[in-house]
């Protein structure tokens, strides 16, 4: 289902709608204007004010302000907090979407055929996808308490030592990544669950007859192959979202302990929204936006790439 | 002999394996839910301690949900969302699917432009233009409302890319038909596309109503005053203030402003998995 939705965006319009009606022209016209000026109002006028804005020196409230060329741009290449940004992002990601996607296709794949006990873990796993996850940082903040926290508790009961996890720099992160893994591989396993259901069960049989006698060995001579459009489009998306952490780190740890957390969309709201350099947010902004075309151009060539080769 | 021996053995093992790594990987992903549950039922004596105790001893869920509800006002947050989401989802519908069906079933000049828009705005996270977005409603004088709550989200590209996908689906009779019967354009779209289009109208709802219900990032610019708080702001709110260190109260608190969606989710799992499935792009 969801590839139909993905694939069928150049589909060719049936023929009868190609007559051109003036009437019908007029109508289009009247259907799409709603859309069109709320359109250029609220996405196009605001990203080409991003992309003014990270050219000058705004600050939020100023009265004055005055074109600075790439100077925010300089800035940022030298600034440390913002490369410490990037850095965390980029792990944060990694770490997230391996553990997303290989979660949710391991699941999906121990799943298997629909039960009623199926249907029951589905929901169980899909659970935290639907759950307010900025209400769940917090349960989590409480599990995660160094002195009355349950994972404490628990680790103390096979010896292990009390650890701060969101106030240690060591951990901070991974923690956050943990709760990343665990709010999205649900959502990952639906994906995977709906591209499973699309191998034909006499693939994996007529695997078996040619002597792929071990589910592993069918899993790499079907499964894996069948499956490489499903897990690229997880990859992606799973990357794309883990890139936009936010509500974890603002929540939890504001970016601390010592740039420990910090992220591109903190950095970004911090820069903007509390030290009002709406300038210097507008760069990181045209950064992070820049960033996301590049996964998605490079998605669409490996997609491209697969389908030629 | 011995390859069937094994083959049997494993064909009982196996499931049972699968069902006690399923278990075991169920029970983590429930933690936070049946912690913050079974907290939100303690007494203050038994929570600020280091054992492990899921069965509150002290049964208190009376006083830490009222205590929820006077510390903050809760109902007014979960008001708050609830406006906020349906306001956001009946915009973006009037918006989108008109435009949808043009795109689907009208030839007209600017139509593939505005669909190269429609693709390219799919690509832009909204966070980027969260700072023009504040800077124009602060001229507005709009900050801080209701509005500025709503208005970014009443056009969602991702919702004219939904419906225009199932409208190509649609067949053409349907409207060659109704165009021949007279009816006007806007005529066809309400009543003739969107009884068809349900399905997938159902599919947007669950992904627009649990993207904006749970929305922390927009709201936390948005707006500053309490009373205009969503569920998200007020249980970060509720901790923030004193009473975060109650962590029964707080505990019930989260519980409270879960639950709407987890409950829905739970009475109709099919639609709404289908529908974030379907709509798994965003």
């Amino acid at each position: 289902m969801t590839n139909a939705v993905l694939t069928s965006g150049t589909s060719t319009l049936p023929s009868t709608s190609k007559r051109r009606r003036p009437h019908e022209e007029v109508a289009s016209w009247f259907l799409v204007a709603p859309a069109a000026s709320l359109i250029l109002l609220l996405l196009i006028m605001p990203l080409a004010a991003v992309l003014g804005l990270s050219f000058t020196d705004y600050q939020l409230g100023a009265r004055a302000w005055s074109y600075v060329g790439a100077a925010n741009y300089a800035a940022l290449a030298n600034d440390p907090v913002f490369w410490r940004s990037v850095g965390n992002t980029a792990t944060y990601a990694a770490i997230v979407v391996l553990g997303s996607t290989g979660l949710g296709l391991g699941v999906a794949l121990m799943l298997g055929r629909s039960s009623l006990l199926t249907q029951v873990w589905r929901t169980v796993f899909f659970l935290p996808v639907m759950g307010s996850l900025i209400a769940m940082a917090i349960v989590w903040e409480f599990m995660l308490h160094p002195t009355f926290g349950l994972i404490n508790a628990a680790l103390g009961l096979v010896g292990f030592a009390p650890v701060n996890w969101l106030q240690n720099g060591d951990t901070a992160l991974g923690v956050l990544a943990v709760i990343g893994i665990w709010q999205q591989f649900g959502f990952n396993m639906v994906l995977f669950l709906a591209g499973l259901s699309g191998i034909p069960q006499s693939l994996h049989d007529a695997a078996e007859m040619d002597g792929a006698a071990l589910a592993w060995d069918r899993f790499q001579l079907v499964t894996w192959p069948l499956l490489a459009p499903v897990t690229l489009f997880v990859v992606v998306i799973s990357t794309i979202r883990s890139f936009q952490v936010f509500d974890t780190v603002h929540a939890l740890t504001k970016g601390g302990p010592n740039k420990a957390t910090e992220v591109l969309l903190y950095t970004m709201y911090a820069e903007g929204f509390e030290f009002f350099r709406t300038g210097y947010a507008a760069a990181i902004a045209v950064v992070f936006v820049t960033a996301m075309l590049l996964l998605t151009l490079a998605k669409v060539f490996i997609a491209e790439k697969r389908i030629h080769s | 002999m011995t390859a069937r021996h094994s083959k049997r053995r494993r064909a009982v093992l196996g499931p049972a394996l699968r069902h006690a790594t399923l278990l075991v990987l169920a029970a983590l992903t429930l933690l936070p839910f049946l912690w913050m549950v079974s907290t939100s039922l303690k007494g203050p004596d038994e929570i600020l301690v280091a054992d492990i105790h899921w069965w509150p001893r002290n049964f208190s869920a009376v006083e830490n949900y009222g205590a929820a509800f006077r510390m903050a006002p809760l109902g007014r947050y979960l008001l708050n969302g609830a406006l906020v989401t349906a306001t956001i989802l009946v915009l973006q519908l009037v918006v989108a699917l008109p435009a949808a069906f043009a795109l689907a079933k009208s030839e007209f000049l600017g139509r593939k432009a505005l669909f190269a828009i429609v693709l390219f705005g799919l690509l832009v996270p909204y966070h980027v233009i969260a700072v023009p977005l504040f800077v124009s409603l602060h001229a507005a004088g709009l900050l801080n409302t209701y509005a500025a709550l709503v208005t970014p989200f009443s056009i969602s590209v991702f919702g004219i890319f939904l419906m225009r996908q199932f409208f190509l689906s649609v067949p053409s009779d349907l409207v060659d038909a109704a165009r021949m019967d007279g009816m006007s354009e806007f005529a066809i779209v309400w009543r003739v596309m969107a009884p068809a289009a349900l399905p997938a109208i159902s599919s947007f709802a669950v992904f627009s109503v649990v993207a904006h219900w749970n929305d922390y990032f927009w709201p936390l610019i948005a707006v500053s005053s309490d009373a205009l708080f969503t569920p998200p702001l007020g249980v970060v709110a509720f901790r923030n203030d004193d009473a975060g260190t109650h962590y029964g109260p707080l505990m019930a608190a989260a519980t409270i402003i879960v639950l709407p969606l987890v409950a829905a989710f739970l009475l109709a799992q099919r639609r709404f998995i289908e529908g974030i499935a379907f709509t798994g792009i965003k």
